[in-house]
């Protein structure tokens, strides 16, 4: 007998498995192009291209974009950019932060021995196993009490006063994200011998230099990995920036919240098909570095 | 203003603390002067400080009490890079992530050199290990043997004084680490540097080293050359240490100021004329120890001096030699005869029950201390 035929029973649950994963997804990219404003039942696409938008009840009987209809509104939409803008502007910044200090803390409790040790290894998982609507209402107490104190101490008012925003939300982001950072680079340190950096330092180099060309180097893929796991986490949460933002800091997640609480119109598919796409051409785009770079290794 | 001494650790101790809370002593005051041009080995079991003395030689770790000397200039803290020395890790700890080439050229970076410096340097130092057109590899390409040769390549281009290897051979197989031990000490000839060679493989450290520093629980045990640690160890340990021997144990009769005899109760007979070292006193418990194959075998004959009547209890052929085991009066005794004829007839050798004399000729034995 075959040792590898497969049990139907592998067949079943992988087919459970690839349904519940992927049909909600497809099922919302098909819904962006769905003619109905309502978008509650599929109504079919969008029949034709026409100067001007032209509706019939809920239904979108023809569009300049044609099948594209809410792509068009979307881009038109000055709100959604603005809150595409943000959520990157504040995962890009939050991730290069909290990567440099998550390294730093990993390459800290690696080769340093002190009191509080198996402390901070400990406060690591406690933003981890929290409940994130805790550490949201948490940061949310802190910054209003301590912008209160501020703004009163400073006598600070209308515009200069202190409030939440972009600023509150990236620094809330980077207290997340350390945890996850410092995890993955330190698993990554697992293997890592430190007679890679004696022996740098033995040929000449000084800290910095061995720390530049050898250890980062080495440990680049966790440092990377970890990065990457902090910019999604970034990029979807939701809970900690509802919390946190303020004027002008509104996420794609925020914004998307709030139209659905309105209307659910397929523009949100749209947005949301926009969104998968961007994540997953980056994913591949790392593959490729990687395998590029593997590649090169071996 | 060069030294005498490449490298000198004066009355050094290292501590650790232990993961159970304790202290301990990795290295135990220990002293050595290691000449310039010398091929010195740290000889010893697992364990007993050889790695730390190298670390602190480095600068990767520094002495709790005591100092290090490189070129007769105290080291104090000064970091390893800023040591005149380099080290050939046991790991290797090639970079893994650059070529050879790169891998090589590292160290010569870290100076500074010209472009075009550097890679006639590594070219050469490829060339004298015998990597020659390996430059491009990455480490995990090249086999146990050709790594180990990169990272002699990678400490030997910074031209040092001294070189530290700390087991380098130990990964190799057998008959590599033999061609490599004459290719290492060749080497070191030819370029006359200072060797310190750390190794728990005696016969290793006889081969190659000038002199040998035989160290056991942190301390220094006999500091000497190979001849002089085979053929006079200072004590027990190192006569056990290094070779075999055969201890028996007895009191000193007599003592002249070179010779001593010693009664040895097991053999309820006397040895005689023994060549002495320092410290010992008339009446004291002592050890005689000779070496299995300095015992001589004769199949009869009359008794004389230091000569003892025994059984033959056990035979073990290997080959080259043969380890015959011998009772006298219930003291045991190994004996090594060379088979310099051929043994395929039983009857050309000794047999488990014959009847035989031994003879502990003095100028073979030695008399220590018992501790
Ligand atoms: N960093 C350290 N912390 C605690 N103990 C150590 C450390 N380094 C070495 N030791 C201990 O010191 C002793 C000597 O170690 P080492 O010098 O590596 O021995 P060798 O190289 O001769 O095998 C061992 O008992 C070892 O466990
Ligand atoms: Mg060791």
């Amino acid at each position: 007998m075959n040792p590898h035929r497969r049990s139907p029973l592998v067949l079943v649950t992988a087919f459970f498995v690839y349904f519940f994963l992927y049909a909600p997804i497809i099922a919302l990219v098909v819904y962006s192009f769905n003619a109905s404003r309502a978008n509650v039942k599929f109504e079919g696409f969008i029949p034709s291209f026409s100067e001007r938008v032209v509706t019939e009840g809920s239904l979108v009987k023809s569009s300049p974009c044609g099948p594209f209809h809410w792509y068009c509104d979307l881009a038109k939409n000055r709100e959604v950019i603005e809150a595409a803008k943000n959520t990157l502007t504040i995962a890009f910044t939050a991730t290069t932060i909290a990567t440099i200090i998550g390294t730093m803390a990993a390459l800290a409790l690696q080769r340093y021995d002190f009191k509080l040790k198996p402390f901070s290894q400990l406060s690591l998982y406690i933003p981890i196993v929290i409940p994130e609507i805790v550490m949201g209402i948490g940061i949310l107490t802190l910054f209003s009490q301590v912008f209160g104190w501020m703004n009163n101490a400073f006598s600070l008012s209308g515009d200069s006063r202190w409030t939440m925003g972009l600023g509150t939300v990236i620094v809330s982001h980077i207290a997340f994200m350390v945890p996850f950072v410092t995890l993955v680079v330190q698993a990554r340190l697992q293997g890592f011998d430190k007679s890679y950096e004696e022996a740098a330092m033995d040929l000449g180099a000084n800290e910095w230099i061995t720390f530049r060309r050898v250890t980062l180097p080495m440990i680049l893929p966790g440092v990377l990995s970890g990065a990457l796991l902090a910019f999604t986490l970034s990029l979807d949460d939701f809970v900690i920036t509802f919390f946190t933002n303020g004027p002008g800091s509104t996420t794609l997640p925020i914004y998307v919240y709030g139209l659905l609480r309105r209307i659910i119109t397929p523009q949100v598919n749209a947005l949301s098909t926009v969104w998968i796409l961007v994540v997953l051409a980056a994913v591949l785009l790392l593959q490729i570095v990687q395998g590029r770079e593997s590649k090169q290794h071996s | 203003m060069t030294s005498e001494f490449a490298v000198e650790m004066r009355d050094v101790v290292k501590r650790f603390i232990t993961p159970e809370g304790n202290e301990m002593a990795a290295v135990d005051h220990v002293t050595m002067k290691i000449r310039n041009g010398e091929f010195f080995s740290m000889l010893g079991s697992s364990g007993c400080g050889k790695t730390t003395s190298l670390r602190m030689i480095a600068g990767f770790e520094w002495p709790t009490e005591g100092e290090v000397y490189i070129e007769g200039k105290a080291m104090g803290h000064t970091p390893p890079f800023q040591r005149k020395v380099n080290t050939v890790f046991q790991s290797y700890a090639l970079f893994q992530h650059l070529t050879i080439y790169q891998n090589v050229a590292f160290g010569l970076e870290m100076e500074n050199a010209k472009e075009d410096e550097i890679k006639k340097r590594v070219g050469r130092a490829l060339d004298m290990v015998q990597l020659t057109g390996m430059d491009r590899r990455k480490p995990k390409q090249l086999s146990g043997g050709q790594q180990q040769r990169v990272a002699l390549a990678r400490a030997l281009v910074k031209t040092p004084d001294v070189l530290l290897l700390d087991e380098p051979l130990g990964a190799l197989d057998l008959k590599l680490r033999k061609e490599m031990q004459l290719e290492l000490k060749a080497l070191q000839q030819q370029l006359g540097i200072t060797f310190i060679y750390v190794t728990h493989d005696q016969e290793e450290a006889l081969t190659m080293s000038d002199r040998i520093a035989v160290m056991s629980k942190g301390k220094v045990q006999q500091m000497g050359t190979p001849v002089e640690v085979y053929e006079r160890p200072a004590n027990k340990f190192v006569a056990d240490f290094i070779g075999e021997s055969n201890f028996l144990e007895g009191k000193i009769k007599s003592l002249t100021r070179k010779e001593a005899s010693v009664f040895i109760p097991g053999l309820n007979a006397e040895v005689t004329g023994m060549p002495i070292s320092e410290g010992l006193a008339k009446g004291e418990e002592v050890v005689v120890s000779i070496r299995p194959e300095k015992v001589r075998l004769v199949e009869k004959g009359a008794l004389k001096m230091n000569m003892f009547r025994g059984k033959v209890t056990n035979t073990v052929y290997i080959g080259a030699d043969t380890h015959i085991y011998t009772e006298v009066h219930g003291v045991k005794l190994k004996v090594l005869e060379q088979n310099r004829i051929s043994r395929l007839d039983p009857k050309s050798f000794y047999t488990v029950g014959q009847d035989v004399s031994l003879l502990l000729m003095p100028e073979n034995t030695l008399v220590l201390k018992k501790d």
